[in-house]
């Protein structure tokens, strides 16, 4: 059984009925019990919204340790602010993540070289900086669909899976034993966002 | 390397069927919902619009279950607009399926709503659609399809819109809307120039080479049609070869 972590905010019907889609005999629940959690064989952390948000909500639900004890264990996919959640502290509302991977999260910046729009809003290249099972049938420099105003900077580049750029280059895939994380929606990228969570289901750790 | 303009066409919806007609008049069936969505999807549309146009409110029920067909079995990015008045009518609709909510008359009529619905839901599922016509030397915010003036300065009002939290400005410019002869790409520019959130531009294409023109001249990040596209007068991939051909980053 997948859990797909519900803290109330934003659109997680699209990443349960991507699931279904791909695979109508895994089961996937969207869950915000602690229990389901604890007890499924693998979970997906997607996230929308903002990170002090968030904390707030997985906290009144009393889902923060299982969601972190989760991280530690099983195949775990975080999706967006479920990225950036892993990490220690974040600019937005100066708060600190689950501390699971080093690194801080960050505000795109405008600049004066390369006019950006804040979100990054669109499908942009995702190119792999590392071999992983994830990438299973998807290549290098292909498009996926972000949507996000903050990204990742992780310390520790053999950590880091893919990039992207805008305005500057940023982490937008990391992986770490049984973690994997994305800054994309592949619930919301097409075809190849359905492969990567194809690869997700059958990820062995 | 960059993120790539987005094409999105625009489907409206009429007691919860998808239907094409000339200026809102002679609606014609066009066929079911999720075989458009996903002829539009091959295609390879970056994302969907669904605008509904249900006059009447007994009937806006029907546009949820589109959304939710849609969104089983179609896996990019879906803005649903109209009739938007509440932060329940959004959060039903991203309970439908829907990824972003398009509000345009609410947001006059309470401004208030987007900063709320933006706390709420997040920047990146509120969508603003701000409906402008030109005014002597100005541009203004104009409601009902272009009829009624609030007398709202548009630049002004899509800068407070952002400023308010919304994630992504759809820019319609009713002088061009229907005319086919291109985007008010000065408009956009004059809006794309103040506002840090992506525009997308929408009202008047009628070629390709229009398009070409929104991202160039107008600076618009997405561009919007609805016609050119449903009446196969070209078909999406056709736009982003063009685009591609122009030097125009797109997924293709």
């Amino acid at each position: 059984m997948i859990a797909i972590i519900d803290y109330g905010i934003g659109n997680l019907r699209s990443v349960h009925n991507a699931v279904s889609f791909i695979s109508p005999k895994t089961k996937s629940i969207v869950t915000s019990d602690p229990d389901v959690v604890d007890n499924a064989d693998r979970v997906i952390f997607p996230g929308q919204g903002a990170m002090p948000d968030c904390i707030l909500q997985l906290e009144k639900r009393g889902l923060k340790e299982s969601v972190i004890e989760a991280a530690k264990q099983k195949p775990f996919l975080g999706i967006c602010l479920g990225l950036q959640m892993l990490f220690e502290k974040s600019e937005e509302g100066n708060v600190s993540g689950f501390g699971l991977l080093p690194g801080t999260v960050k505000r795109f910046q405008l600049n004066k070289n390369e006019r950006i729009k804040i979100p990054h809003m669109g499908w942009n290249k995702v190119h792999l900086s590392n071999p992983h099972p994830m990438w299973n049938k998807i290549d290098s420099d292909s498009r996926f669909y972000f949507v996000h105003s903050f990204y990742a900077e992780v310390t520790n580049k053999s950590l880091e899976m893919a990039t992207s750029s805008h305005g500057e280059k940023f982490t937008c895939a990391i992986a770490k034993d049984n973690i994997f994380a994305v800054q994309f929606h592949p619930e919301k990228s097409s075809e190849l966002g359905l492969q990567l969570l194809k690869n997700f289901i059958s990820w062995n750790i | 390397m960059s993120v790539a303009k987005r094409i999105i066409p625009c489907l409206d919806v009429n007691d919860g069927r998808v239907v094409k007609g000339v200026n809102f008049v002679e609606l014609k069936d066009a066929g079911d919902p999720v075989e458009i969505a996903k002829k539009y999807n091959e295609e390879g549309a970056d994302e969907l619009t669904f605008l509904d146009i249900t006059a009447s409110s007994d009937n806006r029920g029907l546009l949820f279950d589109i959304v939710e067909k849609v969104a089983k079995q179609i896996f990019i990015p879906l803005t649903v607009g109209g009739g938007v008045r509440s932060c329940e009518d959004i959060r039903n609709l991203l309970n439908a399926g829907a990824d972003k909510v398009g509000i345009n008359t609410s947001a006059i009529l309470n401004p208030d709503l987007i900063a709320e619905s933006t706390s709420r839901f997040g920047s990146q599922a509120i969508v603003v659609a701000i409906d402008a016509k030109k005014v002597d030397d100005h541009w203004e915010v104009f409601t009902h399809g272009g009829r009624n003036t609030t007398g709202i300065n548009a630049v002004s009002w899509a800068k407070k819109m952002a400023k308010l939290g919304a994630g992504e400005l759809l820019i319609t410019s009713m002088d061009r809307d229907g005319t086919k002869k291109g985007f008010d790409n000065e408009l956009m520019k004059l809006i794309s120039d103040v506002v840090e959130v992506p525009i997308i531009a929408s009202g008047g294409v009628g070629i390709l080479q229009h398009f070409v023109d929104g991202v160039i001249d107008g600076e618009a990040d997405a561009v919007l049609a609805a016609s050119i596209f449903h009446y196969g007068e070209f078909t999406i991939q056709e736009a982003k070869q063009y685009m591609a051909k122009n030097n125009i980053e797109v997924r293709l």
